[in-house]
């Protein structure tokens, strides 16, 4: 016991704007699918650099739309980005990708394939990653009070180990890091499902509770009109019900585990919104891992604590996804995946308080640049969330 | 001490097997957390690791109480010490 968050510290990159990262990318980012190709021949031709394809950015119009910029630029703003190159299919919307990157200060070029073809689009986007790269490399990390570091959560292909034991130890870090002051963010919209009144009680203020509660009942009823059963094997997944989960409700319970006891919520941020002050918040969000994790990404979050059951084995391109598991098949079956081993909860030989600090502790190393499992095996999945079909 | 089951609140229906290769007879011994006691209980079933057993007798129509909170109702009696999932248990929200 005694970690004291207040008296420590980790080394990042002081961003342009202020922020700090705990990596130093340098992202090839498409605006659309046309333009995958392009981006990782970029990234095929200068090491370091690295491409971030997606299905999605054509045909799109509305909130759908925006969610796309809003996603892309996020990701790009990221402080675990240290500069990005932008190619699309035309000048637009690359340009207003641009433009929202650029707001952060970092550096960032756009460049277009219409009119050049791929091949000088390519030519000319590598030299810009050429140089970005030289300015990454210039980056040095520097000390910043734990405060700084925005962490996230969600959890994934849960089972009853992860509301016994991973969750709660998400949760007793989430209740020191929110004291400390830190900027968290939890969501997963239909996974509350069954705990919904346990943390609409947990809403700091009214106005709070009332936001929450009109995301939470707009989620229900897209699932109401588009259902087909009780939407099992798809909420619980087969892979819940597998590791024993039965119901959403039991599957929800554990899932709010992660935000303690002590933490209130501080805030509601519609998907891809960036917190405006610390605290905890709640982010509309689908329950899918990676579609998640790439909105925290967006956010601007800059380490993801991930509880697992069963072994979900998700990373992301930019932002370190620390995995923990209750689980003793798991940590038996698929120990290289798993970055904290929670297992002795259950045998009543580690406390949550230990298991907490634990978890802190990978967090902070994290932070100061080791690696995570999923960094390391090569996870980056990607996954832009749509609202509805293209036009 | 092997801890074969650990349970949320005494006041729940269900335990949750943290162990494998559990077997129908095998005595057990549960943790119940949020009083920290210690429980013992026969398996009705063989029981795979993360899956609940029955920690008293329920009806069809009951519901079932995990974490002090409604988590779905049982479609068929359930007894205590026996499997309980998706087979004898549904949601109430969809």
């Amino acid at each position: 016991m005694g970690m004291n968050l207040g008296n420590l510290t980790f080394e990042g990159y002081r961003r342009e704007n202020g922020r700090m990262g705990v990596r130093n990318h340098v992202i090839i980012l498409p605006v659309d699918d046309l333009s995958n190709a392009a981006c990782e021949a970029v990234a095929n031709n200068i090491k370091g650099a690295m491409a971030i394809p997606h299905a999605y950015g054509r045909l799109q119009f509305g909130a759908d739309l925006d969610l796309h910029f809003r996603t892309l630029i996020g990701v790009g703003s990221n402080p675990n980005v240290a500069g990005v190159v932008v190619i699309g299919i035309e000048p637009g919307w690359t340009g207003r990708i641009v433009e929202g990157i650029a707001k952060s200060g970092k550096p960032v070029e756009g460049f277009w394939i219409e009119q050049h073809g791929d091949i000088a689009t390519i030519a000319n986007a590598s030299r810009a990653a050429y140089r970005m790269l030289k300015h990454a490399s210039r980056q040095r990390r520097t000390r910043a009070p734990v405060q700084e570091l925005w962490v996230s959560t969600k959890c994934g292909e849960s089972d009853t180990t992860s509301g016994l034991a991973s969750c709660p130890t998400v949760g007793n870090a989430f209740d020191k890091l929110w004291e400390n002051g830190n900027t968290l963010v939890f969501g997963e919209t239909s996974e509350l499902t069954g705990g919904e009144h346990l943390v609409k009680a947990r809403c700091r203020t009214p106005e709070i509770a009332a936001r929450f509660q009109a995301m939470f009942d707009r989620y229900q009823a897209v699932i109401e009109a588009n259902k087909t059963s009780d939407l099992s094997e798809s909420q619980p997944t087969k892979g819940n019900i597998e590791g024993g989960l039965t119901t959403i409700e039991e599957k929800a319970l554990g899932n709010i585990q992660k935000i303690g006891r002590k933490c209130l919520v501080d805030g509601v941020l519609d998907k891809a919104e960036v917190p405006t002050h610390p605290g905890l918040w709640f982010m509309d969000s689908s329950s899918a891992a990676a579609e998640m994790v790439t909105l925290c990404a967006a956010s601007g979050y800059a380490v993801h604590t991930f509880p697992t059951g069963q072994g979900n084995v998700i990373g992301n391109p930019i932002l370190p996804v620390i995995k923990i598991t209750a689980n003793p098949r798991t940590m038996r079956t698929m120990p290289e995946h798993i970055d904290v081993d929670v297992t002795g909860i259950l045998q009543k030989q580690m406390n949550m308080d230990d298991a907490g600090e634990k978890l802190l502790d990978c967090i902070l190393r994290t932070a100061d640049g080791e690696l995570t499992a999923a960094e390391i095996l090569g996870h980056r999945e990607f996954s832009l969330t749509r609202l509805y079909e293209s036009a | 001490m092997t801890i074969h089951f650990v349970v949320h609140d005494e006041h729940d229906s269900v335990g949750v097997v943290v162990v494998e290769g559990l077997k129908a007879g095998q005595e057990l011994t549960g943790w119940v957390m949020d009083q920290d006691r210690m429980i013992t209980f026969t398996a009705k079933n063989d029981i795979p690791i993360g899956h609940k057993l029955a920690i008293r007798d329920i009806a069809a129509g009951d519901t079932i109480i995990k974490y002090g909170v409604d988590i779905g109702r049982a479609v068929a009696p359930i007894a205590a010490g026996e499997h309980l999932h998706v087979h004898n248990v549904k949601t109430k929200r969809w």
